[in-house]
């Protein structure tokens, strides 16, 4: 119903032009139930129903953009529409032309309808407070439609919809210490589920015990792959955007313009055919199948937003105006994930980081806190979770000199944030062993 | 509109225990300089209503974009599917929170209005000041830009609540890149913290008309500079830093809805405990904290929060003694019976329509002392000064930090020296503001602020403004770049 709206909505764009304009369109729309948790009680729960759409009206190299919510009936939001043509183009005559200015005019229509296999909210809450009996669960669970469509005046279309749940808590013994799971996916398994919250549950045992608290310095560590994710994930902080690198601020400059490198295992693509964003930007390109970042340790390509192709002469690989990875896949490396903490052999096994910035952009090194399950190891075995550590460690070290070994396996990641709407982004992450990590507070 | 979308929220307003409308409309735009060149000007009008019903022992929202008389009945139907479904299955019982009852309205302050002037000489203006900051060769990249949001809000409720509120928000922002090699550096306009509510005689209120050429010079001063030192020392920090201080090491772990746990799985808990309020010496003597709703000009002013709770002034911390949490209507009830007689402050905020209200920071200032920065400087007999954040970092209980700044400079017997780049900085939220030695008068406070305040699940992203005084700090681990 809502990719019949949106082509309505978007032959309706069309019949307001004038003369020699062209539109482009970006339609945002979602159907989302969200039931927050503490103590495995409901402390919120609702449902959200939003709709918007963003039009660029263009003639020759002047445009201005305006984003409206809608509706969702076209009866009602038509007149409002026209009155955002209006003033686009009224705002569009004062405007110099924008040298910058680049969309796709070759048409590439796509179609992607996802399948509808969610479980009833009923089912899912019951389910989850089931899981929190006898224990403090704290979370959110969200779940239901996503929907996003292009179009522009030369007859593209394309149009991409999810039904997925994203189910995201912690148990919680007492104070910080706690465990953080993740389920999420299209279609709800309730074994798969119960698998978790006993892995979790397990996990929790193990944070029960007496805590130990590690002085500064640097020791041997486990990273899991969501914490490596994080860690990697802030290398979407311009790291890989043309923008970025043409300026000098990106915090990989010392790759670029030293030639410093990682690990030879380290290859890092922007993986897009795996993922589960959309395949189409908000100018009209498509992204390729993937685009090599890091290639074995080297810097390899940007993420190539159309504004930055015209600027600086280079070809586009369909990157959103931002330039950040939406896709992030970290290949994995030799070591058995059963054999992670025999590899770590004794150190501290971090299942979760949180909070991290640059500490020193230009060196690339981020700092942030450990977080939920992260344990002190002594000879392969799990003796105690720490107290809360801050690390201060650059990614030359971690991904580089000090890195023992990545993981065979990987986790397949798909990103729980809702700021403004539900995400559409993730990554596939393998764990890492890496020596002489620093902890600093 | 108004009264036509208020005519539509009692024709819907169903027959439970409690239901609430609440309108959210804003209005923005986004003009930027780029190198000189204009980037894309982007407007957006966001605007929906979020539905919240109490009955028979549940609570559930509904939310809408669709504010047609069929797409509010839509929402009434799932505020109420959600409140049947979750009967007995709350952490609060409904039944007990506070029915908002207050009629008002609110208007922000604007003088010279955005709207009043046209976007070409906006447009100019910050060419101008893009211009302005491209001194030198060494500057790779050089932004101006402002954006303007113009917020409209209703909020009618069952048991008789009627509030209107509109507001004003101007943010204006200067950023450099300086380059060379390898090294590259940033400074800004106080890390674009200088949003206030008002129009146009903002960018007057907090200097922007003459910022650029110090921004470019102290950029090129930075790229020279040696890395600030590795010690435990005096600090000196301005209020573009305190900023971020007070924010995080003072709001958030005084937020009520953390200590109540909500945010255990996402923000974090807070090493505060209910018990501590009224024995805990959070700070010095000379620590004074106030949740202050009333400076018309900062970014979270509000007559009303989005509860209906009236706003008024109130002091968290006073002499350095912890008293009340920022915790709302909602989560003052729910903390009563674990600790009789805990007081809260009007911070129930959702960021738009389409998320519920949750307990936020608003306006948190560190009042004013009676020590001039000059006072402050002639104290020290070694120390750093820093200035304009860069770099936040904090642990889940909101303890132990690590914060770095775009600026610094070394103090040495009394005097300012050179200047120190990777200012960083960390400490311990509990032992920190304990070590608070001088807080300076009120020639030396900035009314400053943040849009990007983000916590809550689902996710929310809010105003916050924060004023502060400069002020200093001893026994700080000091340090810079890496080696």
């Amino acid at each position: 119903m809502m990719r019949d709206y949106f082509h309505q909505l978007s032959d309706a764009v069309g019949s307001m032009l004038q003369g020699n304009e062209v539109y482009t369109l970006n339609f945002l729309a979602e159907e989302s139930d969200f039931v927050r948790f503490n103590k495995s009680k409901v402390r919120q729960a609702g449902a959200v129903t939003q709709r918007s759409v963003s039009i660029d009206l263009i003639a020759g190299q002047r445009h201005a953009e305006g984003e409206l919510c809608l509706s969702g009936d076209l009866e009602l939001d038509r007149p409002r529409v026209e009155s955002l043509v209006k003033s686009l183009r009224e705002q569009r005559g004062v405007l110099p032309d924008d040298p910058y200015l680049l969309y796709a005019t070759e048409v590439h229509s796509t179609d992607q309808e996802g399948e509808d296999k969610l479980p009833s909210k009923a089912d899912a809450v019951d389910q989850i407070q089931s899981a929190g009996a006898g224990r403090d669960l704290v979370g959110i669970y969200a779940a239901g439609g996503i929907q996003r469509g292009f179009a522009n005046s030369l007859g593209q279309r394309n149009w991409f919809s999810s039904n997925n749940f994203n189910l995201d808590w912690s148990f919680y013994h007492t104070a910080d210490k706690a465990v953080k799971e993740g389920y999420a996916g299209f279609e709800w398994d309730p074994a798969a589920f119960q698998k978790k919250v006993e892995v979790a549950g397990q996990k929790l045992d193990a944070v029960k015990r007496p805590s130990k608290r590690i002085e500064r310095g640097n020791y041997r560590v486990y990273l899991s792959p969501v914490a490596l994710y994080d860690i990697v994930g802030m290398l979407g902080w311009g790291g890989f955007g043309l923008e970025a690198h043409k300026t000098k601020s990106t915090p990989l400059l010392k790759m670029v313009e030293e030639g410093k490198t990682l690990d030879k295992q380290v290859t890092l693509r922007e993986n897009t055919k795996d993922g589960v964003a959309p395949g189409f930007q908000g100018a009209g390109y498509l992204k390729p199948d993937h685009v090599d970042l890091i290639l074995e340790g080297s810097y390899k390509d940007c993420l190539v937003s159309p504004r930055s192709a015209k600027q600086y002469g280079v070809p586009t690989n369909g990157a959103g105006a931002h330039e950040s990875p939406t896709s992030l896949d970290l290949s994995g490396g030799a070591l058995a994930q059963d054999s992670v903490l025999e590899t770590l052999e004794t150190g501290v096994y971090m299942g979760n980081v949180w909070y991290l910035n640059y500490s020193d952009r230009v060196n690339c090194r981020t700092t942030g806190m450990t977080r939920f399950a992260t344990f002190w190891v002594e000879d392969g075995e799990i003796k105690a979770p720490i107290d809360v550590m801050r690390f201060d460690e650059t990614i030359y070290h971690v991904l580089g000199e000090n890195l023992v070994g990545l993981t065979a396996e990987r986790d397949f990641i798909l990103d729980a944030d809702t700021y403004f709407r539900r995400a559409t982004s993730s990554g596939r992450m393998p764990g890492a062993v890496v020596n002489a990590f620093a902890f600093t507070l | 509109m108004l009264e036509t979308l208020e005519a539509r929220f009692r024709a819907a307003m169903p027959a439970v225990d409690f239901c609430s409308f609440r309108f959210m409309r804003e209005k923005a735009e986004q003009v930027a300089v780029r190198r000189g060149v204009l980037e894309p000007v982007s407007s957006s009008d966001d605007m929906g209503v979020m539905v919240t019903v109490a009955h028979d022992g549940g609570w559930g929202y509904g939310a809408t974009s669709d504010l047609s008389q069929e797409g509010l009945e839509r929402a009434v139907k799932q505020a109420r599917e959600w409140a049947e479904r979750t009967q007995g299955k709350t952490v609060f019982d409904p039944a007990e929170l506070p029915q908002a009852q207050a009629k008002g309205h609110y208007a922000g302050p604007v003088e010279n209005a955005w709207e009043d002037v046209k976007l070409i000489d906006k447009v100019d203006l910050l060419k101008r000041e893009c211009a302005r900051l491209k001194t030198d060769d060494a500057i790779v990249n050089w932004i101006s830009a402002f954006s303007h949001t113009a917020g409209e809000s209703l909020i009618v409720t069952s048991a008789g609540g009627h509030l209107t509120q509109t507001f004003s928000y101007l943010i204006p922002s200067m950023m450099v890149h300086a380059n060379k090699g390898a090294e590259t550096v940033r400074r800004t306009f106080g890390a674009n913290a200088f949003g206030r509510q008002g129009g146009m005689e903002v960018l007057q209120q907090t200097g922007f008309n003459t910022a650029a050429p110090r921004i470019a010079e102290q950029a090129l001063m930075l790229l020279a500079a040696p890395d600030c030192p590795e010690e435990t020392t005096h600090l000196l920090l301005a209020p573009d830093q305190m900023v971020l201080q007070i924010h995080e090491s003072i709001g958030h772990p005084i937020e009520l809805d953390r200590i109540l746990g909500d945010e255990r799985n996402y923000a974090g808990t807070s090493f505060v405990t209910l018990d501590m309020f009224g024995s805990y010496q959070y700070g010095s003597e000379l620590l004074n904290v106030s949740f202050d709703p009333t400076i018309s000009e900062q970014m979270a002013s509000y007559g009303y929060d989005d509860d209906g709770t009236p706003a008024v002034k109130e002091y968290v911390i006073e002499k350095g003694l912890l008293k009340r949490p920022l915790g709302g209507a909602t989560s003052q009830v729910r903390a009563q019976p674990l600790q009789p007689g805990i007081q809260g402050v009007a911070n129930s905020r959702a960021c738009s329509w389409n998320r519920p209200p949750i307990d936020r920071m608003a306006n948190l200032n560190v009042e004013p002392g009676t020590s001039s920065v000059e006072d402050m400087v002639k104290s020290i007999e070694r120390g750093v000064y820093m200035e304009t954040n860069l770099s936040w970092s904090i642990d889940d209980s909101r303890n132990k930090f690590q914060f770095g700044c775009e600026y610094g400079r070394l103090i040495e017997n009394g005097v300012l020296k050179g200047v120190v780049k990777n200012p960083n900085y960390r400490g311990v939220s509990a032992s920190f503001w304990r070590n608070l030695a001088m807080v300076g008068d009120a020639s030396t406070v900035q009314i400053m602020g943040t849009p990007n305040c983000g916590k809550g699940e689902p996710n929310q992203m809010v105003r916050v403004g924060h004023a502060s005084p400069t002020c200093l700090f001893s026994d700080v681990e000091v340090f810079g770049g890496a080696k």
